[in-house]
């Protein structure tokens, strides 16, 4: 009865529906990320325009509806953002996953990532959320090099 | 075997099946290709080894030696009997089954080896299959790397067999050795392997049988197969993990160099020099995993006693019935034989447009069905059939069709949260 509650509503229709899906161009980075694991995978590219704009989020991957859900989310919250919106984000939805579902969610931070608290319980699968977030972090740091 | 298969019987004999999972869930262990569950008989011999037996092997003069001593050798000559090798020298204890095959690896193009079926260099072939487990792939690869011989292998059909058709281009004066699965992990099928080894020994090559899924499964008789090595692991087999086989035939574990150096494995140590002792504890270096395969030894005395052509016919009726029944599954796809020639009771699968490991999260967390997701650490198959992953359901002596039933109904509920 526990994987219903890590199987929310908004993020199986993030499964179903990704959002931003597809590499476009131009872009300033692009990486590659994978895990192991389980094979899941994802190619991740940002636009940045000025003023730390993100201007464009854009993926392709594999993987579990957990993993994919979560470029789906991320694409949402970070396009139109700034880098150091985002990057708070990142940060506050790391620490929820790494909290081992002891970790109260900055809803007003996380905004739809929320949905995904009920992942930190199961730690087999915090690698799934953290796919996409990892690779937008690395694929910021390298347009900024 | 004419006693009457009484599984009842043979459940009550493995605690971890009477156990509840959280939330008063009933455990459905659909994993024993990945590791098996233990019997009483095993936890107890270990135990009893542990609390009144137990001392270092083959040095300790004292009583507590002796009995250990005894204990340890005792399980090779059992694990002997168990794959009809004819001398239980023929037994090398290892940690598992990759370090076995890593230890037949290490044998080749190695320096210290001068044996001339065992040298390796720049147009020499190793050959292997596209279905093997990456313990059967990575170091042949490493051997390849290591002498620079050339790595090759057979492909694998749509129905999940090997495809001999190039057997005779594949296999040739060039080829050192062959090392394929006795049964794959992945797709069920259990290989031909008198037709490889007939070409094998018309090249004057070596065979070596990844046996890890067939020697827990059915009687296996290596003097009956007549391949030179065959690596199997204790963890699969209802024995422990910490203890894997390698046997080979007794003239080519003394060509063979020693694999790792240390107490135990010599003759006479000088300091610029060794003799090394006869197999196997030629192979056998430091203290070894002693309770270990004491456990294995109690292991294959288990399966001997349910016998292990009752074991393969119950899992042929299992596979029989779970082919059947996942069929009814819409938008399931079997990746392996969907008939029950030459195949064993493992069956992997894809379930349209959802991610096995969403299968398997919510197969165990509300069905308790416990199945293996992910690519089984067999990468290149699943590459070969294009798809990232399966989910794998294994069966073993302790499974029965009402578990398989739970299996299918779990799998119609994922669908309905994924529809």
């Amino acid at each position: 009865m526990i994987a219903e509650s890590m199987y929310q509503e908004l993020i199986l229709e993030h499964y179903k529906h990704p959002q931003g899906r597809g590499l476009r161009d131009p872009f300033d980075a692009e990486v590659h990320h994978v895990n192991p694991t389980c094979g899941d995978e994802i190619t991740m590219r940002v636009r940045l325009g000025d003023g730390d704009k993100v201007e464009d989020v854009s993926y392709d991957g594999q993987g579990c509806s957990i993993s994919q859900a979560a470029a789906s989310v991320l694409h949402e919250l970070a396009t139109g953002s700034t880098v150091g919106e985002t990057l708070a984000v990142v940060d506050e939805f790391t620490r929820l996953m790494q909290g081992r579902g002891q970790v109260e969610p900055d809803e007003d931070v996380l905004g739809d990532a929320v949905a995904f608290a009920g992942v930190a319980k199961f730690p087999a699968r915090v690698k799934c959320a953290l796919l996409a977030w990892m690779a937008y972090k690395d694929a910021l740091a390298r347009s900024a090099s | 075997m004419d006693t009457v298969f009484d599984v009842e019987r043979i459940r009550k004999d493995f605690p971890v099946l009477s156990r509840e999972l959280p939330g008063g869930r009933p455990l459905v262990y659909l994993d024993s290709g990945n590791s098996s569950q233990k019997p009483f008989q095993v936890i107890e011999t270990m135990r009893e080894h542990l609390a009144v037996h137990y001392a270092n092997v083959g040095r300790a003069m004292h009583v507590l030696g002796a009995e250990s001593t005894e204990a340890y050798e005792s399980a090779r000559e059992k694990v002997a009997a168990f794959v009809g090798a004819p001398s239980r020298d023929e037994i090398v204890f290892t940690k598992n089954a990759s370090e076995a095959l890593n230890l037949v690896a290490y044998a080749f193009g190695n320096p210290i080896n001068e044996d001339p079926r065992f040298t390796m260099g720049p147009g020499d072939e190793i050959v292997i299959s596209e279905m093997e487990h990456h313990s059967n792939i990575v170091p042949w690869q490493l051997l390849a790397r290591r002498t620079g011989a050339t790595l090759r292998w057979f492909s694998v059909t749509d129905e999940g067999r090997l495809d001999l058709s190039d057997l005779d281009e594949l296999v040739t004066e060039r080829t050192k050795i062959v090392s394929i699965a006795h049964q794959s992990n992945v797709l069920g099928t259990v290989n031909p392997v008198a037709r490889v080894l007939e070409r094998v020994r018309q090249v004057g090559a070596l065979m070596m049988l990844d046996a890890s899924q067939s020697v827990p499964h059915k009687a296996v008789d290596v003097a009956a197969l007549d391949v030179d090595f065959l690596a199997f692991t204790g963890h699969k087999a209802v024995g422990p993990s910490g203890i894997g086989v390698l046997w080979a035939r007794a003239e080519l574990l003394e060509a063979m160099p020693p694999f790792l150096g240390g107490g135990e494995m010599i003759e006479a140590v000088w300091m610029d020099r060794s003799t090394y002792a006869p197999a196997p504890h030629k192979f056998e270096a430091g203290t070894p995993p002693i309770v270990e395969a004491v456990g294995l030894g109690a292991a294959v005395d288990y399966l001997s006693s349910v016998g292990m052509d009752a074991i393969a016919a119950h899992e042929r009726e299992l596979t029989r019935y779970a082919l059947e029944a996942l069929g009814e599954v819409p938008g399931l796809r079997v990746v392996g034989p969907t008939d029950l020639e030459d195949r064993g009771g493992t069956v992997s699968f894809t379930l349209d447009g959802i991610h096995p490991h969403d299968v398997g999260q919510i197969l165990d967390d509300e069905f308790g069905v416990a199945v293996r997701v992910g690519h089984h650490c067999a990468r290149p198959l699943h590459l070969r059939f294009g798809i990232p992953a399966t989910t794998r359901a294994s069966f073993y002596l302790y499974n029965t069709p009402a578990e398989i039933d739970a299996l299918v109904r779990g799998l119609h509920h994922v669908r309905k949260v994924f529809a």
